[in-house]
This record gives structure tokens, sequence and C-alpha cells, in this order.
């Protein structure tokens, strides 16, 4: 149907994770003591990247009907 | 529960979310050409997005809501609801019924049943459904509405049209004007989209939280430590009544508890009740009858990617009870450990309360047993008598704060808001960021489970109800344009079923009961229509309709044990026993599972005896491809073998009976 669902996940992750990244990287561990926001987006952006990776590939190659 | 603070880059997670699923919408929109293509996805979605669709579209909010706060009440057992009830019925599903349902080119599971049987069958189960769904988004949109008005900080209140429109009035009209926004615009195709969407959004939102929880409770060992306390005395976490005591590891174990008998477990039942009334009538009933979750693997593209549909839901289904049972767990282990300081959320009680009662223990001479009635008056709760003495006792002592005082009272409540916990857990653990990603996870799943049901209701609708006795034989674009108009309609009536679940305290208990007086029947209708020929129409008819009035007499029947007062009478009514008791069970979860037993019992003899009693209507040839033993197998030697639904199903048995012998 049209759209590859890959890019609005791949996007969507990508833009969170550069989020949490940024609020990581200002607001420090706050009240924790690991920095969670940091290290879950990292986790998250490179899951969105990799829907992002996917969904470029499936442009190249139509899949099977 | 006190308003969260949200900080910039928690709002900005939300928005996102909402502006990503408007514009699937709007992306979607071009691709809607005909009602196949907005009703049905023109059967041409990819595999794995019909099987995790399949799955989130039943990971409704009150689904990770509930489950966490069963997860606290019952512990592990709560898993019996995917481990031996999803999971076994999904591949069910994949495997025997989904040929039927796909290959009879049905649009619907009640247009199967018109196939099968006859229009009467399809009627009833067609407006029994419709009017499910509608009352389903509505529970969902009421929850949403709710928890929006106590999280955000904002006090909103406007007039239109004289009307007076407050904070919930706003908040479910805005959510469900997205809703309507994005499934108007791209369809059933637009609700599987944004299902896949909210699926990794809950398990990436609520992982690091259940990480966090289980960190800081000190690992799984030390959780299971502090639960066999829990379980040898769980009236001291106002979990089951004074002198209520299970063995150690009633909240660690799957099968222990359940198979020494209803008194040993504290989900009061016994192991019959469990298999054959959750996990055969109730579990199968759902996953393999209900049009809701049917519909998306429906959608898919062919034969192979239909039946593998659920199969892939059940991968990621077998191990959810991680992130929204074990959550629960958690929240009772810390409420367990005193160095925690946390307690399951108690109910909310407004501020001019907690001061009425802050000012009762001011106002109260120590060891004055009248005072902890007066605090509990002002409270408007069971309070714990020992808890209030004491902090009247300190207060008399060495006077205590307005805020000690408060945080005292709301230590000695002896009630739980188990629907709480879980968003008590994200307040404890999120930082911003983490926050808004969790919560939008949460309003991502009230939205989509307003989606879902209007989705399947516009369907049924349409093709259903509206082709079928209404407008018959009208083009295509007319039935898109109903198809569109329906969905209008259909959001419009979940906010009145919104606002008739927010009206009535037990709403929910009423309509969870109709559910289980619609779904439990009809699970033997269509076992017998699949794989017996001599089901006959008028035999489907009155069984379907038998089930339904015999689980209604059944329930104004029996009751619970605790809702007997001393003259034998139900204390209760919407928990049954309206017209005598005959039979008492000793928690609801019991009622339920007998309940659901009884129906299918009924539907199925009844079925099968009429059906001996009339003739056929429905030649051998006519039924083809609609019953198990007049249509050819499906060939699967052209697949490769991991993907033929028969190998794939035995290895998710396989895996499912390896978690419940390793949780034994």
């Amino acid at each position: 149907m049209g759209l590859d669902i890959r890019w609005p996940i791949g996007l969507m992750f990508s833009l969170i994770g550069v989020l949490l990244l940024i609020e990581g990287a200002i607001g420090g561990a706050g009240e924790l003591d690991i920095n969670i926001n940091l290290i879950w987006g990292v986790v998250l952006l490179v899951f969105g990247v990799l829907m992002l990776l996917g969904a470029v590939r499936g442009r190249k190659t139509p899949p099977p009907s | 529960m006190q308003p969260i603070h949200l900080a910039w880059v928690d709002y900005t997670i939300l928005i996102a979310y909402v502006a990503f699923v408007v514009g699937i919408g709007w992306t979607l929109a071009r691709y809607m050409k005909t009602s196949s293509d907005f009703l049905t996805s023109g059967r041409s979605i990819p595999t794995w997005v019909t099987g995790l669709a399949f799955m989130a579209a039943n990971l409704g909010a009150l689904e990770l809501v509930g489950m966490a706060a069963s997860g606290a009440k019952y512990g592990i057992a709560q898993a019996h609801f995917y481990w031996i009830g999803a999971i076994p019925a999904m591949v069910f599903l994949a495997v025997f019924m989904m040929p039927f349902y796909y290959g009879s080119k049905a649009r619907s599971v009640p247009e199967y049943l018109k196939m099968r049987f006859n229009e009467p069958v399809r009627a009833l189960n067609a407006l029994s459904f419709a009017v499910m769904t509608v009352f389903a988004s509505g529970i969902s949109m009421d929850a949403l509405a709710r928890l929006l008005t106590n999280l955000l900080p904002w006090k909103l209140g406007t007039h239109i049209l004289g009307m007076n429109f407050g904070s919930y009035d706003i908040y479910l009209w805005i959510c469900s004007g997205v809703v309507l926004i994005y499934v108007l615009k791209g369809g059933l195709t637009s609700a599987i989209y944004t299902e896949v969407l909210q699926f990794f959004m809950i398990v990436l939102g609520f992982a690091p939280v259940v990480y966090l929880g289980l960190r800081d409770a000190g690992g799984w060992h030390s959780v299971k430590n502090a639960l066999q306390g829990v379980a040898t005395n769980p009236a001291a976490f106002n979990l089951q009544p004074a002198g209520v005591h299970y063995a150690p590891d009633a909240w660690t174990s799957v099968w222990k508890p359940v198979l020494d008998g209803p008194a040993a477990n504290p989900l009061g039942v016994d192991w019959f009740a469990v298999v054959f009334g959750l996990g055969f009538v109730l579990s199968f009933g759902y996953w393999c009858t209900n049009f809701l979750v049917v519909q998306r693997a429906m959608a898919a593209r062919n034969m192979t990617a239909a039946r593998n549909t659920p199969l892939i839901a059940a991968v990621p289904k077998m191990l959810f009870p991680l992130l929204v049972i074990l959550p629960g767990m958690i929240a009772i282990a810390l409420a367990s450990m005193p160095n925690k300081n946390y307690r399951i959320p108690p109910p909310i009680v407004s501020e001019a309360n907690y001061d009425k009662a802050v000012d009762a223990v001011k106002n109260a001479a120590p060891s004055d047993t009248a005072a902890v009635k007066a605090v509990g008056n002002a409270l408007g709760l069971k309070v714990d008598a020992g808890k209030v003495t004491k902090l009247i006792a300190d207060n008399a002592a060495n006077k205590l704060s307005d805020a000690q005082i408060h945080d005292g009272l709301y230590n000695s409540i002896a009630e739980n808001d188990y629907n709480s916990v879980i968003l008590s857990l994200l307040k404890k653990y999120c930082p911003p960021g983490l926050l808004g990603l969790a919560l939008t996870a949460l309003l991502a799943s009230f939205m989509s489970g307003m989606a879902g049901n209007v989705t399947a209701f516009n369907t049924i609708w349409t093709y259903d109800l509206y082709q079928a006795y209404l407008m018959p034989n009208k083009s295509d674009a007319h039935y898109f344009w109903m198809g569109k108009f329906i969905t209008v309609v259909g959001i419009l009536l979940s906010i009145g079923a919104a606002y008739f679940a927010s009206m009535y305290n037990n709403a929910m208990d009423i309509i969870q009961l109709v559910f289980g007086f619609v779904n439990a029947p009809i699970f033997g209708t269509l076992l017998l229509g699949m794989f017996w020929k001599r089901a006959t129409g008028i035999g489907a008819f009155l069984g379907l309709f038998g089930g339904i009035a015999g689980s209604t007499v059944f329930h104004a029947l029996t009751t619970t044990t605790g809702n007997v007062d001393a003259a034998g009478h139900a204390v209760n009514v919407w928990k049954g026993g309206y017209l005598g008791v005959v039979a008492k069970f000793p928690s609801e979860m019991a009622q339920n599972f007998w309940l659901a037993i009884f129906a299918f019992a009924v539907c199925f003899l009844v079925t099968v005896f009429v059906s001996l009693a009339t003739r056929r209507t429905k030649t051998d040839e006519q039924l083809k491809g609609l019953v198990y033993s007049l249509t050819p197998k499906t060939v699967d030697h052209n697949q490769p073998l991991w993907q033929r639904p028969p190998v794939f199903g035995t290895v998710l048995i396989i895996a499912c009976i390896i978690l419940n012998i390793y949780f034994w």
C-alpha cells in the first residue's frame, strides 16, 4: 500500500532518539545514577536509522507480490 | 495521582507523535480509491506489518494498565492470559481457521457466517459486534481523557453553544478529532500503520522503565524473594483481607498455586477453569472470532501471509508479560521493601479532603479510637487503624508539619488503586525525555484502541448491515462514501460511549459483562461451522442465541462469595446473583471463566442438537472453502520450511510449553 511504514517509524524514532540525546547531554543523569536518556537516545537512534536503511533498500527492490 | 511535571522535551515527543500519525493518514489518503482500499486495505499489506498490528490492535492502554495492575494483584499467574490463553489460540487461528476466513473471500467475520450459515446468524453477530466496538472505543477514550485530566497541569474550560466544556471534555474531543483525521484519511491502512508505530512506542518506551525498576529492586532474584514475603502475608499490602495467607511461591510460579486449588492462589481459580475457561473458551473466542484482530490478518496480501500474521504476532506476544506484567510484580515487591519508600498508589483523594484529615489528626488526642474513624471519614477511604493511631501519637509527641502528616495519611490508606501502578512507576523512574516517550506510548495505545475499533465498526456497518440489508446493489463509490460517513458516526458514537463510561461508576463492569455474554458463545458457532459440515443455519442461530441467553441467566443466578450478605442475597447486582444465588465462586475471575465455559457448552450443544434435527440447506458444493472436510488442503510445499504455518506454529507451541515449565 503506497507508503512504506518503515519511513515514518525510522524518522520518528530517529527524531525521538536525538531529542533524548540532547536532553541527556544537557540535563545530565538527574536523580538516577545512570544517564538513561543518553543511553536510550542512542538505542532509539540506531533503531530509527536501521528502519530508514530498510526503507531505502526496500525502494530499490519492490517486494514480491 | 498528583500531576506529573512535564518538560519541553516531553511535549515535543507527544506533539511529534501526533504529527506523524496525522501525516501517515495524509500520505495514505491518495491511495484510497475504492471502498475495499478504505475498509479492507485492498489485501495488500506486508506480513510483518499485519502481524505486529494484529498484536497491537489488542494491546490497548487498558491492557497495559490492567496487566500491570494484575501483575501486582496476582503475580506471574496472570501470564496464563498469554501462555495458555493467547498463544495457543493464535496458532489455532493461523493453522486451522485462517484458510476459511481468507480463502472464502469474506470481507468480515459476519460475512463468513452468512456464507457458511445464513443471514440471521450474520445479523446477530454483526449487530452485537458493532455495539461492542463502539463501547470498547468509548472506554479507551474515556480512560485517555481521564488520564490527561489528571496528568496535565492545565485547568481548561470554555463555553461552546451555551454548553460548559471542562478539561475532560476538551481532551476527549481533541483526541477523538486526531483519530478521526487519520482514520478518515487512510482508513484501515492508517489504523494498521499507527498500530505498528504504537507497538514500537510501547516496546521502546516501557523497556527502560522495566529495566530501571528491576535494577532499583535489586534484580529478579531480589524481586522473587520480596514476593515470597508478599505471598505469605498479602494483607500487609492490602492485597487480600486480613487472615489470608498463601504459599511463598504464590506470586512467582505460574502453575503450582493454581493446581493447589482456588484457595491457594490470589486469582481464586482452579486448573480446570484456567485451562478450559480461560485457555479454550475465552482466549480462542477472542483471538479466533473477534473481527478487530482477524481483520488485520484478512488485510494480508496472500493466503500464506494471512496465516503467518497471527504467528508473527505470537512471537512478541509470548514475551510481553516481561513488559506488562513484570512492572506490576516489581511494584508490589518495591512496596514490601521498607527502604524504597514506595506503595501501590491509593485511590485519588482531593486536597480538600486531605486538609480535613490533617485537621482531624491535629485535633485528635493520642489513643483516641474515634479519631481513626474521623480520619477515615475525612479521606472517604478505609484506613489502617494502627498507622493512623501511630501518626496521631507522633504528632502529639512532637508537632509534625502539615506535609509530614499528609505523607503519613497517604501511607495509611488501606486501599490500592491498582490501575495507577504503571503511572506511579513512570513517575518514579523516568527523567524528562524518557517520561515523554513512555507517556506518548500510553497515549498512542489509547488512541489506536479507538482507531482499531472504529475501523472494525465501519467495515461491519458498511458491508454487513448497510450493504446487506439497507442499500444493496449500489455502486462502489456509494459504499466508499458510506464507509467514510460511518467513520464519523462511529467516532461520535464512541464519544457518547465515553461519556456513558464516565458518568456511571460501574459502567465499566456493565460493559465488560456484556462483552462476556457475547464473546464466549460465538467460538462454539465458528468451531462447529468450520469443522462439522452437518451444522445447519438454524442450529447455529439458535445455538448462538441460546449461548448469549444462557450466559445472561448464568450471571443472574451466580455471584462471588464476597458479594453475598448474611441473608444470602447479592449485594452488588452487577456482580451477578440478582435472581437468586444458586452457586458462589471464590472470585470474579472464577465466575467469568465458568460463565464462559457454560455459555460455550450451551451454544455447542444447542447447535449440535438443532442441527441434527433440521435439514441441511447448503450442499457440499456450496460449502467448499468454508468447511474443513470439504476444502482441499492448503499446499505449503512451495514455501521455505520455516514459513509454513504448521511448522512455525509447532515451534511457537513448543516455546510456549518451555515457558510454562520454566516458570512452573
